[in-house]
């Protein structure tokens, strides 16, 4: 009895205690839960109403790029760019083929990196987007009123097209940069210890047409061969000027994470493109064999069409005085981000304990006074303090990209210690600091690579999610986390995971593109040559072993939809057009046997899949997009007879 | 008639020379597939899609449940009424030349009757384009009929198809009006 009455007193003794503490201290979670609620309300979008931003966040290796809403993170669209696309058909069907043309045959995958939007006056325009594939070096284009693949431009001479694909500040040119020096064409079979006699790096300059958006590759800057990694353009009174980092300035070719690793310092590689380019015009470039690929996708009929180039113009820094100069950067720098005014370079040093930043004015300043160290393979080197500005000291472990608030504030990812540190572009000093999940890789502000950044919201692409969603196996999607950069804290408000592996991304307020986006395909403008523009033009044609089928899509039926007289040994080739004219009424089209894919078509779209059936039988065929009510009906058959057969062609829909 | 009554017919005949350029009704319809809508603009001589391709996508549409298409080439309205409007402009500006008030008389009389023919013909043609279906169509619904409203909104099936006057009727009534009170103020004078 008594024990029970001392047992209820202590219990009674806790609960006050536990209410005491409650008073004292608040409710637990409780500024946690005004934070949460606070975050959602920032990255709510409600249901009909659009996002303030488009963002476009890299592949990494799935090859491609997805579109996403800022702030809600919403997914809204796969780009297909260096890979095959099983989905929609690209790389697989015919008229996709050529863009993933190379010099090394047909690639049906990539590494995109980079992306980065068309500027004018330095300001995203959005015009286009510009992506880098990093494997088999290439650029692409996509057009952002299609939100399609226009263009891929192959980049010889390069090893691993890592620094890319960044603009100047009015889209005149758009780069690539070598991570991997290796031997230029024509002289490739070389040992590889023979290195640093042998092997070259690129810088390729890249201009763009103003009208067509068109890439033509100019001139390409041969350099000693370190690692390119990164580069910008710079801004205003750097506009003339390309920056790129370089790790490996040990030149060397086996275990780099040790033998690239043993210098203080590396480089910073200051370009004045303009300069470079006035220099090629006056011919003191060399043209030198090689061979790259140019693919265009040609609108009007609607496919991609390649053409092989077998030269290059070569410009020599050696023969172009005043060109291009080396920074001395701590150390094996990835990053190089130009702040708003063109005036700061500030360089990620991966292993490097502060962050250097480097002055455009003082660099100009140092080239005119020639405060050179050295001088490499006719590259000045510039001495480390006459262009040093600042340092920014205690910034993590392993800062590796810098982006801009246009409100004096920079923002670097830091791998290492996992958390992205904002400091100020007055005093060097770092501000505040805040946890990424986990391991970041690049940050991007809207704009904040511009003159005229956003600073409103940041995404930051971190490498590996460990336990933040619920599990899915051993390999998990990448995660990117939103933050909100608008207070003098930076908050987290999000964090979601991602397609690929994003490395960099691009955001664009959503009225500079969302008027522009097209809604269909002009069927009157479809000047494709097996175009079927009308139901009574759907027809099947055999021309030898190749049959044609000119078929039309549209709610609910394909024409023709029975067709016999196919026999085992032919090409068939399904020339299939969308009749028709409203928005995101799509069609689709799949045959049983297919070996390549579906393939699906826009409204106006014609498109062509190849099929060699290897047995007979009937085929069915049918569309794969639910486009309406009777899309169970839209349906057909081929009959296909043994080779040989003489079952002759015929075809039909409808008994009327 | 004064010279400034017979100026005010000349108006009167020149505000139907629009029709030839705004249409002077509009069918538009709604469903849930169709947020921002689609439909059609009659003008004498023309039937438009509200956006450049609503035609083929009602035909499309219609097609389901065996409407009849709209092809503009097959409407022998559209290639008559040019003429009547041209004859109607013309005949009032002679009129008002003339400055006869029984003519005026006779060309509103006409007016009414073919206004009247012209609604019996819309009426007549909305009846058939939703009443004569094709008995193949893949959705039938029995008793339901698809005629378009004369005037007003009416629920057809997943789609709210509402059918009102535009700009070009209001001039066409403006017309007649105009030129009806020149008649009666004439009348009352004399």
């Amino acid at each position: 009895m008594k024990s029970i009455i001392s047992i209820k007193s202590a219990l009674i003794g806790i609960g006050l205690l536990t209410v005491s503490l409650l008073v004292l201290t608040g409710c637990p979670g409780q500024s946690n839960l005004m934070d949460t609620r606070d975050a959602a309300q920032k990255t709510y979008v409600a249901p009909g109403d659009y996002d303030e931003f488009y963002a476009f966040l890299s592949g990494g290796y799935s090859g491609q790029l997805s579109v996403w809403g800022l702030p809600s993170a919403r997914l809204f669209k796969v780009i297909p760019v260096f890979s095959q696309d099983p989905e929609s058909g690209y790389g697989y069907y015919e008229e996709s083929k050529s863009m993933l043309q190379t010099s090394y045959g047909f690639i049906p995958w990539d590494d995109s990196h980079h992306p980065h939007l068309s500027q004018t006056g330095g300001i995203a325009d959005g015009r286009w987007i510009f992506i880098n594939a990093n494997n088999t070096p290439r650029i692409a284009r996509i057009d952002l009123e299609t939100f399609e693949t226009v263009e891929i431009i192959e980049i010889p001479n390069t090893g691993g097209n890592h620094g890319s694909s960044f603009v100047t500040e009015n889209t005149e040119y758009v780069v690539g940069a070598t991570r991997f020096s290796i031997p230029f064409d024509p002289e490739l079979d070389v040992p590889i210890d023979s290195y640093k006699e042998n092997f070259r790096g690129a810088l390729s300059l890249i201009k763009v047409d103003q009208d067509t958006g068109q890439m033509e590759l100019d001139f390409q800057i041969v350099v000693p061969p370190y690692n390119y990694d990164l580069a910008r353009s710079g801004k205003g009174i750097s506009s003339d000027w390309y920056f790129f980092t370089t790790y490996n300035t040990e030149e060397a070719h086996t275990l780099l994470e040790i033998n690239a690793s043993r210098n203080d310092k590396d480089f910073v590689a200051a370009l004045n493109w303009r300069k470079a380019a006035e220099y090629v015009r006056e011919g003191r470039a060399e043209l030198m064999s090689t061979e790259y690929y140019h693919n265009y996708y040609d609108k009007s009929q609607s496919m991609a069409i390649s053409t092989v180039k077998d030269e290059v113009l070569v410009l020599d820094p050696k023969d172009a005085p005043g060109i291009l100069y080396y920074l001395p950067t701590p150390k094996s720098p990835h990053g190089v981000d130009i702040d708003p005014t063109g005036e700061y370079i500030v360089a990620g040093g991966k292993l490097a304990t502060v962050i250097p930043v480097h002055s455009f004015s003082r660099m100009l300043e140092a080239i005119e006074n020639e405060r050179f160290i050295d001088e490499i393979d006719g590259i000045p080197v510039i001495d480390y303090d006459a262009t040093i500005i600042g340092e920014v000291e205690n910034p993590g472990l392993g800062p590796l990209h810098t982006e801009f608030d246009g409100k004096g504030y920079a923002y670097t990812s830091v791998y290492i210690s996992s958390e992205i540190v904002k400091w100020s572009l007055e005093t060097f000093e770092v501000v505040d600091r805040i946890d990424a999940y986990y391991s970041i890789g690049h940050l991007m502000i809207p704009g904040g690579d511009t003159v005229d950044p956003y600073g409103k919201y940041m995404i930051g692409l971190t490498k590996t999610a460990k336990d933040r969603y619920l599990p899915v196996g051993p390999k998990q999607n990448h995660p990117a986390q939103l933050y909100d950069i608008s207070g003098d804290r930076m908050q987290l408000l999000l964090d979601f995971p991602t397609i690929g592996e994003p490395h960099y991304a691009q955001a664009i307020s959503a009225e500079k593109v969302k008027p522009n986006a097209a809604r269909i395909y002009q069927l009157e403008d479809n000047n494709h040559p097996h175009a079927t523009k009308s139901v009574s033009d759907a027809r099947v044609v055999r021309e030898g072993d190749v049959v044609r089928v000119y078929m039309t899509n549209i709610r609910s039926n394909f024409r023709p939809d029975n067709i016999e007289g196919i026999h085992v040994g032919d090409t068939v080739y399904f020339h299939l057009t969308n009749l028709e004219q409203e928005w995101d009424v799509v069609h689709g089209f799949a045959i049983k046997g297919a070996q390549n894919a579906e393939v699906l078509l826009a409204p106006g779209q014609t498109k062509t899949i190849k099929w060699e059936p290897n047995r007979p039988g009937i085929y069915p065929f049918y569309c794969t997009a639910f486009c309406s009510a009777l899309h169970q009906e839209m349906q057909g058959y081929v009959r296909v007879s043994p080779a040989g057969a003489n079952t002759p062609i015929t075809y039909r829909t409808g008994t009327r | 008639m004064n010279i400034r009554q017979k100026l005010l017919l000349v108006v009167a005949a020149l505000m139907l020379l629009p029709l030839y350029y705004i249409p002077f009704w509009s069918i538009s319809m709604t469903a849930p597939q169709y947020p921002e809508g689609i439909g059609m603009y009659i003008h004498i001589n023309d039937v438009r899609g509200h956006n450049q391709h609503d035609i083929q996508s009602i035909n499309t549409l219609n097609h389901y449940i065996g409407m009849k298409e709209i092809h503009v080439d097959e409407i022998p309205e559209l290639k008559i009424m040019p003429y009547i409007f041209a004859f109607m402009i013309g005949s009032l500006i002679l009129i008002a030349l003339i400055g006869n008030q029984k003519l005026l008389l006779g060309w509103l009389i006409l007016f009414v009757i073919l206004s009247i023919a012209g609604i019996v013909d819309y009426y007549l043609w909305g009846y058939d384009y939703g009443h004569n279906l094709d008995p193949d169509a893949p959705i039938k619904v029995p008793g339901m009929s698809y005629q378009p409203p004369l005037i007003g909104t009416k629920q057809l099936l997943n789609i709210r198809a509402s059918s009102y006057p535009t700009w070009g009727s209001a001039l066409m009534v403006g017309s007649f009006m105009l030129s009806a009170l020149i008649y009666y103020n004439n009348k009352k004078k004399s």
